[in-house]
């Protein structure tokens, strides 16, 4: 089995958050922390960074390959400033798992999937909810949480919506990939990694579905930047 | 009845952890809130810490093992087993991930100034197709286990985004061996446990001849 490269899905990145909420000690301290040094100014700039780069486009969402492509010369994602850049990566993984989360409430809604199918994505839905959870404690613990974007995502036959799928979670792990090295708290980073293989997981069980390779990008998985993950996003935030 | 039934029940302790009731509590926990989902998280997240003063180095070393476990399994343990199908399908193209994987580590570390590890002996309790995906899905979650919990130990970025690159891979061999043997595509939920360097050797170690 060749790794093909015709397919789509951009890479995702992981999502960076939840643990800083896990124990008291360190939530403490780091409200403490971090809590007066940046607060809501910090947020705002964060959910400004995000708009900004959700208008600075260069790849299309319905076809992931010229971004994917290009994700290799992106590993460094977006430069992250001391605690103030965990706060905004966070908040863009809240928001990507967000729109995942909503996704998958419609997907399971829409009557399209049935018996083992239909499990599947509930379960992968669960799993987006309780990085929703996670990510929202640890952005709250930082600051200010991402606001809840509304989603579009265009649910019009069984087929489309297990590409779309396949190409939302490649994206999320591609995302993650991408923060990974910016992110400054050892705490948010094992999070991260931790959810980071997940959408892993279920990216691989879409490209399956799709008789895509589960390794699209071979042997080495390939980041994508803030920007370029924005890029392909915005078409599916109303 | 040496090695293969010590090695099995090892494997299998690891993947039962992740499996059973740690995921449901954690589940469990996140569904009740945010806080108190963030706060269950937590040890998973101190795990990860929990294995390591290592230097990059020996972090590097470390994985360049298990991935010449992983290479030696899919490549000469999956001839002398004799996969068909799907499966062979499956573990050739693994197997040459996985060798790219020794490659790109032992030129890291070369770079850094170290000495790659050599390549150990390994005895695999394998007999036929069904016992080798069974081992060959714990080998991967245990692989997810052991990038992550290193991870946040890496001092180097630059080494961070290269495990980060190939652990994104061994989630996806694993979730690829889930559904062709109708396991767990995640089998700890919403968040792969890290695992320590402790955990990752009780795991290997009994596979790990000389």
């Amino acid at each position: 089995m060749t790794e093909s490269t015709t397919t789509t899905d951009g890479r995702p990145v992981e999502g960076v958050v939840q643990e800083l909420a896990r124990d008291d000690v360190g939530r403490k301290k780091f409200l403490k922390m971090a809590g007066k040094t940046m607060g809501a100014g910090a947020a705002a700039t964060s959910l400004a960074a995000f708009i900004a780069a959700c208008g600075g486009s260069s790849s299309s969402s319905s076809s992931a390959a010229a971004s994917s492509t290009a994700a290799s010369s992106a590993v460094t994602g977006t430069p992250a400033s001391s605690s103030s850049g965990d706060l905004a990566i966070v908040n863009y993984a809240l928001t990507l798992e967000y729109l995942e989360s909503q996704f998958y409430a419609k997907v399971v809604r829409s009557g399209l999937f049935h018996g083992a199918t239909l499990s599947l994505l509930k379960s992968f839905g669960e799993e987006e909810n309780e990085h929703v959870m996670a990510l929202k404690g640890v952005a709250k613990s930082l600051g200010t949480p991402a606001a809840v974007p509304v989603g579009k995502f265009p649910l019009t036959s069984a087929a489309a919506v297990t590409k779309l799928a396949g190409a939302v979670e490649n994206l999320g792990a591609s995302a993650y990939l991408g923060q990974a090295p910016n992110i400054k708290s050892k705490e948010i980073l094992a999070a991260a990694l931790s959810i980071h293989t997940i959408e892993a997981r279920h990216a691989a069980t879409f490209n399956t579905l799709l008789k895509l390779s589960p390794t699209p990008d071979g042997a080495f998985a390939k980041p994508m930047s803030m920007a370029q993950v924005l890029a392909v996003v915005k078409p599916f935030i109303a | 009845m040496r090695h293969s039934d010590q090695a099995s029940p090892e494997l299998a302790a690891v993947e039962v952890h992740g499996h059973t009731r740690a995921s449901f509590m954690v589940r469990g926990a996140l569904a009740a809130g945010a806080v108190m989902g963030a706060s269950a998280v937590g040890p998973l997240v101190t795990r990860a810490f929990a294995a390591s003063a290592s230097s990059d180095i020996d972090i590097l070393n470390f994985a360049l093992t298990l991935e010449y476990l992983e290479t030696d399994f899919y490549t000469n343990k999956a001839k002398t087993v004799g996969l068909t199908g799907e499966a062979k399908k499956l573990a050739a193209m693994i197997a040459g991930q996985e060798a790219q994987h020794v490659a790109a580590l032992t030129s890291a570390i070369k770079a850094a100034g170290g000495t790659p590890v050599k390549l150990p002996t390994f005895v695999f309790p394998v007999t036929n197709q069904k016992s080798f995906l069974k081992l060959a899905y714990v080998l991967e979650n245990t692989g997810v286990g052991a990038y992550n919990g290193a991870g946040p130990s890496l001092s180097n970025p630059a080494y961070l985004a290269a495990a980060g690159s190939i652990v994104q891979i061994e989630a996806r061999h694993a979730a690829s061996i889930a559904l062709l043997t109708g396991q767990k595509i995640t089998p700890s939920g919403g968040f792969d446990i890290p695992l320590t360097k402790a955990k990752v050797l009780a795991a290997a170690g009994p596979l790990i001849k000389s």
